[in-house]
């Protein structure tokens, strides 16, 4: 399903990635950890289609398509979500007109009828509602004046009604308290089947307690050190980053 | 069509010439605005010349436009369904096409030129009183709402229009005069308004000019604010080659209120100019000017606000805003605030800001699958939230949104 071969980015000339091979299989959860500066974000935004980064090697095939080609919503029509690691504040922008505008561009253009304002409220409430967020998040300007735990939420909701066929998770866990962190595994978790693949950044071996991956893959300095099953994760949180890295080295 | 072969300056005073026997009300004041016109001009076109009140605006364009003298017939053009309407067409009312809006009188069987403190000094006020042939009178009784009316003015191509048009609110009484601009050609619309509301009267009057692409719409507003009134104008401009309004409100009693609103969404070489002077002449006052634009292709947006604040004005509370989102590096923005305090206990702001899209938002829009044109409309709608919110009358508010979904999507094509 998501196939990224030999793939090299720089930003405004500064290699970031240095030929990442990664493969993850339709239903798999795979997690990405490392260290600050090691790509992570990078990997995410290249996968999502932001345009700051220049790939100048390698290629990344999403269910049989050349994914670098495509523009970021065209992406987010094939099934790509980002839930972003610190994201967007839209002043004048009101949640619940954003999310059905978004899902109504991804119905539209997957031919299906769509939602009206009465209809997507009732499916907004009731995943809000599996998330434990106040309803009032969706009456507020998207993300402004969210608490940063808020936030995370808020992403999470935006993939549970979106339903896309691969996230990506980048650092969906950092700032979040115990009860939230398990509020968004379990929308995570809410949402695998054989349908649904994830790539789970994360610094910290917490999530991937919550949310257990069938594949642990440590980056560092741009590339892919490390692959092993969920036990790598406890290994990296006893022995720390720099084992593994003496190791590869 | 009488032709008219002079053009600009020349045209407009050959009109005169034509009309003079004709024209309605006093001839000695259609002859002072004469020669007030005669020796303004037409800033920035054949010669006239350009006081500081237009150091941004050039009224190059209009010195070869033709002004014909048009046959008035009652052919219909846009309608407001069920809803009451006052049409003109080419500065005439067309009587058998308005509603019987109580209230409403015709200029032209009983002229009344007040304003005349601007005739002096404003070419499009003294252009206006020589050549007003028509326009609309509407009288609100004390305590009286009359609600929603729509006042369509449309332009016909080669020819001029000056309408004049009258509001008078009555203590207590209501209106929302929504006043659309629409026409085809190359015409010239100047309306002049004089309104005044009186003590604890509302008027909400929004302004959507739609105007024909090589179109020029210089329009004159003055108002009056008693005490405790209420005087509310939202400009939306979505049309037209030159736009300027130019309006000066003067707050005479206390416990008023004046908001002069813009929404200025301009693209190709489009230009369209903002005026606003607010005087504060009475004590514990609040004024508005905001003024929102969105600025594409090789457009001039100007934005010149002033407040007065007189002596006895004490607890005033004025603020004014320029706010430019720049679609386009060669788009450009002018914003001239201007302050003018003589009370000592007052609480006046002003500001400008201008900047692009914010292209992370952007991004984050489209990672959800909207697409670009779709992302940055969302975007455009969100930066004018400020100014359409508030709208409390929701068939306005939606005509207002309305009309820049259907600018954007122009302009998007």
């Amino acid at each position: 399903m998501l196939d990224i071969r030999g793939l090299a980015v720089s930003i405004n000339d500064k290699p970031i990635l240095h030929g990442i091979d990664l493969t993850v299989p339709q239903g798999e959860v795979h997690a990405i950890m490392g260290p600050n500066g090691s790509g992570k974000s990078t990997l995410a935004y290249v996968l999502s289609g932001r345009e700051d980064y220049a790939v100048t090697s390698g290629s990344v095939s999403f269910n049989g398509r050349d994914l670098l080609e495509m523009e970021p919503e065209e992406r987010a029509v094939a099934g790509v979500f980002l839930a972003f690691q610190a994201p967007i504040e839209l002043p004048g922008v009101g949640n619940a007109n954003f999310l059905r505008t978004a899902l109504n561009a991804l119905r539209r253009s997957r031919g299906e009828a769509e939602l009206d304002a009465v209809q997507f409220l009732k499916l907004a409430r009731a995943e809000a509602k599996r998330l434990a967020m106040p309803e009032d998040m969706l009456r507020r300007n998207v993300n402004v004046g969210f608490s940063g735990g808020e936030k995370k939420r808020n992403e999470v909701l935006q993939m549970a009604i979106l339903r896309p066929k691969l996230a990506i998770l980048d650092e969906t866990d950092s700032g979040l308290d115990i009860d939230a962190l398990k509020i968004v595994a379990d929308g995570v978790n809410a949402l695998r089947g054989p349908d649904f693949s994830a790539v789970v950044i994360t610094h910290h071996q917490r999530l991937l307690d919550h949310i257990v991956p069938d594949r642990v893959h440590v980056l560092s300095a741009g590339r892919v050190v490390r692959s092993g099953g969920p036990e790598l994760a406890k290994q990296l949180e006893k022995s720390g980053y720099a084992a593994v890295q003496a190791e590869a080295a | 069509m009488n032709a008219i072969t002079e053009t600009g300056t020349a045209g407009l005073l050959a009109r005169y010439d034509a009309l003079r026997g004709t024209l309605p009300g006093d001839p000695a004041v259609r002859a002072a605005a004469a020669r007030a016109f005669r020796s303004l001009g037409l800033p920035g076109a054949n010669r006239g010349r350009r006081s500081e009140a237009w150091k941004y605006t050039s009224l190059a364009p209009v010195a070869d436009m033709s002004f014909g003298i048009d046959q008035i017939a009652d052919t219909p053009g846009h309608r407001n369904a069920g809803a009451q309407n006052l049409m003109v067409r080419a500065g005439h009312v067309l009587p058998h096409l308005s509603s019987q809006v109580p209230g409403f009188t015709r200029f032209a069987d009983a002229p009344s030129f007040g304003m005349q403190d601007r005739l002096d000094s404003d070419p499009l006020v003294a252009l206006n009183t020589m050549l007003a042939e028509d326009g609309a009178m509407l009288r609100v009784p004390d305590g009286v709402d009359l609600g929603l009316v729509y006042l369509v003015q449309t332009g016909i191509g080669g020819t001029s229009a000056h309408p004049r048009h009258v509001i008078r609110l009555g203590k207590g009484a209501r209106l929302t005069l929504v006043e659309q601009s629409l026409g085809k050609g190359r015409y010239l619309q100047n309306p002049v308004f004089d309104i005044r509301v009186g003590e604890d009267a509302v008027l909400n009057h929004f302004r959507v000019l739609q105007d024909g692409d090589d179109a020029v719409n210089l329009t004159g507003i003055t108002v009056n604010v008693a005490a405790g009134g209420q005087y509310e104008q939202l400009t939306m401009v979505a049309g037209g080659r030159i736009t300027r309004t130019d309006i000066r409100a003067s707050i005479d009693g206390p416990q008023a209120l004046v908001h002069l609103d813009g929404v200025q969404l301009l693209k190709g070489t489009q230009h369209s100019d903002f005026t606003s002077v607010v005087r504060h002449a009475a004590p514990n006052c609040t004024s508005r000017q905001a003024v929102r634009s969105v600025l594409a292709g090789r457009s001039h947006g100007v934005f010149q606000g002033r407040i007065e604040v007189a002596r006895v004005a004490q607890k005033t509370d004025g603020y004014q805003r320029s706010s430019t989102l720049l679609l386009s590096d060669d788009a450009e923005m002018d914003t001239k605030p201007e302050l003018e305090i003589f009370a000592d206990d007052v609480k006046c702001s002003h500001g400008a800001t201008v900047g692009a899209l914010d292209l992370e938002q952007l991004f984050y829009l489209r990672s959800r699958g909207i697409p670009d044109a779709e992302a940055r409309s969302l975007l455009i709608r969100a930066f004018l939230v400020e100014a359409l919110e508030p709208v409390s009358n929701e068939t306005v508010r939606a005509m207002l949104e309305a009309t820049v979904d259907r600018w954007w999507e122009k302009e998007a094509a």
